[in-house]
């Protein structure tokens, strides 16, 4: 049973960040925070992504003689697009941030929900 | 002339991606205008082209920068997705013509361009999203047009809009993690992202827990991407407080390229069989279904703003589509693909009647709006167009959905759904009538001036649409060949 947990330590650590950012970004009202969750919970797919494509022992594909074993590429190129996605969310929303901090004086998502009520 | 036609799926999303950056090189607007609409166009006629090739010559695959599927990207138009391309590409075209009058007037002077160039991106998104055959490609496309449509609608110019978009924001990203991480599950057990490799190798691996995972994933992230209630919570904020132009194309195209994908990944890549048959699909889909199309008429009675009540509205005809979908024959498919089509031009046109009254009148409250309907007779005959076409009467376009829903479901043991179908629509005939009550049969608000009927540029691209209600409920060829095709082609799958 431990072993078992042991050998997949990397999907635990993947669902582990998966749950924390989620519980961030459901529970925190601040928006900064909620993007901060935001990006833990998508680098915690990153994570499952990238140790998917790791070949226990193998090298970077690389074509040479020397080298027989390769880890797989795919998902590491897959997970590059999802990284610049990421950035590109982060960079929107935190301007957004900016954006709501300049017209309602508050980031926090309960005074925020007042506002919008009187409104 | 026949090397560009070879590579019409290319430029089917290529010129609009290209056209984003011209649009903000451009840097004014009129020229930004002429860019977004010439590649708008072209995407149109590319469609147009496309979905005649599928229609007449079955389906067409093209490898992506020559490289042969399942290893590259492969772009695969077959009649389910040459439809959905055709509904996305001709609203986007007709919605940007209303733009040209209606975005000066609704967004922070000087950033016309901008608007041009997210608008052209969020149309490359939406197309790549439906035209692709490769798994992981929908991931980026879908969130090329989420990214695009958030900026969007925090353009709407009031800061509540900015509050949506943030909103839709967070909400979005998680149903589009959500989906990445079934794509991933997938790859890890079939070493593939090819949909028709995956459908081909998905049968041996039915009960293997991480393809049951991630098809949980791909089935909950896209429910939250086409706003299925309870997920819908981000779309009323969005589409109430997104400048009207946007209203009216992401409420005709954005939720239904999401409900496409949910179709081509239950019914071609995991198969009926598998999500039906092992799984309680039917129960998943139909629970929420019904429930959307209850709560959200209800929640659509009891608006104040109409842009709201039309969003709310729009939550209960995702309802119908979701209830077809979860009917698993392919008539059902045919009765989603046909009302998917028959709810864009019926939310398209509505939308931009509001525009038209926002432009006049500088907001879309209905105590605002009383006797508008006798000073701006053209907008309002494009309203109750609309209206009746969302009710679903005789000779509209919402009149053959329903027809074909019924028959679908008649065609199952779920007979009583035609009840709660019928029921729903009487709820959406409150409102309906609501809207047309105040703007018809309440005297004009005290002290506001007479407004005139909106500009050409924009009634025109509003008659239009509403007269498409007419014609598509008169005329209905087209929708019905190509989904009736589009429906044994999805369950048969790519390879059948």
């Amino acid at each position: 049973m431990l072993q078992e947990i042991l050998d997949h330590y990397n999907y635990w650590i993947a669902i582990m960040l998966m749950m924390v950012g989620f519980y961030t970004v459901v529970a925190r009202g601040n928006l900064v925070k909620k993007i901060v969750g935001l990006n833990i919970f998508q680098t915690s797919v990153f994570l499952l992504y990238i140790s998917m494509g790791k070949v226990t022992g193998g090298t970077a594909p690389i074509l040479d003689e020397r080298f027989t074993v390769y880890s797989n590429p795919i998902p590491h190129v897959l997970i590059l697009t999802a990284i610049v996605v990421g950035v590109a969310t982060t960079a929107l929303g935190l301007a957004l941030v900016v954006r709501i901090k300049e017209s309602y004086g508050t980031i926090e998502e309960d005074e925020l929900d007042l506002m919008d009520g009187e409104t | 002339m026949n090397t560009l036609l070879a590579h019409l799926p290319a430029l089917q999303v290529v010129v609009p991606m290209v056209a984003a950056p011209l649009c903000l090189l451009a840097g004014r607007a009129g020229l930004a205008w002429i860019i977004a609409f010439l590649a708008a166009a072209f995407a149109t006629v590319a469609a147009a082209l496309l979905a005649y090739q599928t229609l007449h010559h079955g389906p067409i695959s093209y490898a992506m920068g020559g490289w042969a599927p399942p290893w590259g990207i492969e772009y695969a138009v077959d009649t389910a997705n040459a439809f959905i391309l055709l509904l996305v590409a001709a609203i986007a075209c007709v919605v940007l013509v209303f733009c040209r009058t209606s975005i000066p007037k609704e967004i922070r002077a000087g950033r016309e361009h901008l608007f041009y160039c997210m608008y052209t991106l969020c149309l490359t998104g939406l197309l790549g999203i439906a035209i692709t055959g490769d798994a992981f490609n929908v991931f980026v496309f879908l969130e090329i047009s989420s990214l695009s449509s958030y900026a969007l609608i925090a353009m709407g110019g009031r800061r509540k809009s900015l509050t949506a978009a943030f909103q839709y924001l967070i909400m979005g990203t998680i149903g589009a993690t959500f989906f990445l991480i079934g794509v991933g599950l997938l790859y890890m057990m079939t070493g593939t992202l090819n949909m028709a490799d995956l459908s081909a190798r998905i049968p041996e691996l039915q009960d293997s827990r991480p393809v049951l995972a991630a098809f949980a994933f791909i089935t909950v992230g896209l429910a939250l991407k086409a706003a299925l209630f309870p997920l819908h919570l981000w779309l009323p904020n969005a589409y109430a407080y997104a400048p009207s132009g946007v209203s009216a194309f992401m409420a005709a195209t954005a939720t239904k390229v999401s409900l496409y994908v949910l179709l081509r990944f239950t019914f071609t890549i995991f198969g009926s069989e598998f999500a039906f048959g092992n799984l309680p699909l039917l129960w998943v889909l139909l629970v929420p279904a019904v429930l959307a199309m209850f709560a959200g008429s209800f929640s659509a009675i009891f608006q104040t703003d109409i842009k709201r009540m039309l969003a709310y509205s729009s939550v209960a005809q995702i309802g119908y589509i979701t209830l077809a979908i979860a009917l698993a024959n392919p008539a059902g498919v045919q009765a989603a693909m046909i009302h998917i089509f028959n709810h864009g031009l019926m939310k398209a046109a509505l939308f931009c009647a509001m525009g038209c009254i926002f432009y006049r009148i500088g907001s879309t409250r209905i105590d605002q709006m009383a006797g508008l309907g006798r000073q701006m007779p053209w907008t309002f005959a494009a309203i109750v167009t609309g209206g009746l076409s969302l009710l679903g009467v005789p000779l509209t376009a919402g009149y053959i959905s329903k027809w074909y829903l019924v028959q679908a479901a008649l065609q199952t043991d779920l007979w009583w759904l035609v009840i709660l179908i019928a029921l729903s629509s009487m709820l959406a005939l409150v409102y309906v009538w609501r809207l047309v009550e105040a703007l018809y049969f309440q005297e004009p608000v005290p002290g506001r001036e007479a407004v005139r009927e909106a500009p050409l540029s924009m009634l025109l691209p509003t008659l239009l649409l509403a007269g498409a209600n007419i014609y598509f409920g008169l005329d209905t060829r087209l929708p019905v060949a190509m989904t009736e095709n589009a429906a044994l082609l999805l369950f048969q799958g790519p390879g059948g």
